[in-house]
């Protein structure tokens, strides 16, 4: 469970995350909408511990995670998170990229590691680049490569910020057939997107950020079907 | 005015002798390098850290590498220590001093890599619950290394040119150092001195090349 208590965050003078209070259960998809400055991906990056807050807390399965005490590193490992700019490592090759962290961070074999990996890149339907570098890919075979590198430290968690909004319209499909997959299996997630369709399919609630606050969450057919919030209307009448 | 009378035959019956000179020149060059690559990822690493002391040793280190002769460092190292009571060989001495320069600059080099690696890079290293020293040693280095192959090159070329600068410690047994010894004993200075050109421009230009093919092999990507 992740619980967000009244999270408040600023870079300089700029309040981007003004009292945000959130709980996201086991196994639900989460997907929050807003439009670009709203906090939401900030939001994200303050649930690993990437940035840090001003006040309130965070609460990973009870772990508090700005406390001074906790681990990060160790914190991290539950929480799989994917970016925009998806960041493969261009000196290592696919499978290698999924190799790093398992065998550094979680002391797996190499071959346990590879094992892993290889059915990782399956998964999200890499298996036949295994050995390329990065630079060989397409966006959204990276940013799969991406996913797959998160899911190979078998998280508890994943977090997705705006995976889709890097690629070239025709390879947004195949990412988000990816994370609909996982959604399907059951994993535990939260997706900051532009993605309006993707978020009606596929969350069990969607909330709506606006100007560091959030201002409606609510299943997708209550909240795309009979918006409350005023910005929000505003915000779906100009995307859709 | 022109009545010199170039004695090659007898210049050349001093090639071993200049050989194994071009081997001590190589071993410095190559020994002077490696340790120069890991303390300027050290010097990297210091500046990184944010650490005052650390970073202040770093940067005093750079500025005073590239910004003094190398000649003064090298010279430094053997009379400069010398005045302390530290007496090393002239060899140590010339090592020590041109591994000083290297890391200096190599540094440098290292910090403009650096720029060229975006964040993001760290970001998603330490995403995936790397610690930062793991994120810098598995990540971010051998990108660093990478991009900073060219300039090692030079740096390494310009290393093997550095030994001829033993001259002031009186190292002698250096390519320089030999070609000046057997000067010294048979005064064919035009002739040993351009043999002696010859033999470093050959040993840098083999340098260029394997590091060209080294390169082809090392990075792929």
């Amino acid at each position: 469970m992740i619980e967000i208590e009244n999270v408040r965050k600023s870079f300089g003078p700029l309040e981007v995350l003004k009292g945000i209070n959130l709980t996201v259960q086991k196994g639900e998809v989460l997907t929050v909408i807003g439009g670009s400055g709203s906090g939401k991906s900030t939001l994200l990056t303050c649930i690993n511990g990437l940035e840090p807050i001003d006040s309130g807390r965070i609460l990973v399965d009870g772990i508090e995670v700005h406390a001074k005490t906790t681990d990060l590193n160790k914190l991290r490992r539950k929480i799989g998170i994917v970016f925009q700019q998806w960041n493969a490592f261009p000196h290592l090759t696919v499978v290698e990229n999924v190799m790093l962290a398992q065998v550094k961070v979680l002391k797996r074999s190499k071959a346990e590691a590879e094992a892993e990996a290889v059915r990782q890149l399956k998964h999200v339907g890499l298996s036949d680049k295994l050995n390329v570098y990065p630079s060989r890919l397409s966006g959204g075979q990276q940013q799969r490569m991406a996913i797959a590198r998160a899911l190979a430290m078998s998280p508890d968690y994943m977090l997705f910020d705006e995976v889709t909004s890097a690629l070239d319209p025709q390879l947004v499909g195949e990412v988000l057939d990816t994370l609909r997959m996982l959604a399907s299996e059951g994993m535990t997630m939260i997706c900051v997107t532009h993605e309006m369709k993707f978020a009606r399919e596929v969350s069990d609630r969607v909330a709506f950020f606006d100007k560091g606050v959030m201002a409606e969450i609510a299943p997708p057919e209550e909240l795309f079907g009979a918006p409350k919030d005023p910005e929000l209307r505003k915000f779906l009448a100009a995307t859709h | 005015m022109f009545n010199y009378n170039f004695r090659w035959a007898q210049a050349l019956n001093s090639l071993p002798q200049m050989l194994e000179g071009a081997l001590v020149t190589m071993e410095i060059a190559i020994l002077s390098m490696a340790v120069g690559i890991v303390v300027a990822i050290f010097l990297t690493v210091f500046r990184l850290s944010g650490q005052r002391v650390l970073a202040a040793v770093a940067t005093i280190w750079v500025e005073v590498a590239r910004n003094t002769p190398a000649l003064f460092q090298i010279y430094m190292v053997h009379f400069g220590l010398g005045s302390f009571g530290i007496h090393l060989s002239p060899y140590l001495s010339l090592l020590i001093g041109i591994t000083f320069n290297n890391a200096g600059y190599l540094a440098e080099n290292f910090r403009g890599a650096l720029k060229a690696i975006p964040d993001t890079q760290t970001r998603a290293a330490r995403s995936l619950g790397m610690s930062a020293g793991q994120a810098f040693a598995n990540v971010v280095m051998p990108q660093m290394l990478r991009i900073s192959f060219l300039p090692m090159t030079n740096q390494m070329v310009w290393a093997i040119l550095m030994t001829s600068l033993g001259a002031v410690v009186a190292m002698n047994t250096d390519l320089y150092g030999v070609t000046s010894d057997l000067n010294a004993r048979t005064f064919r200075t035009f002739e040993l001195f351009a043999i002696a050109a010859v033999i470093f421009y050959l040993i840098t230009k083999a340098i260029t090349l394997a590091a060209r093919l080294l390169a082809a092999r090392l990075f792929r990507y």
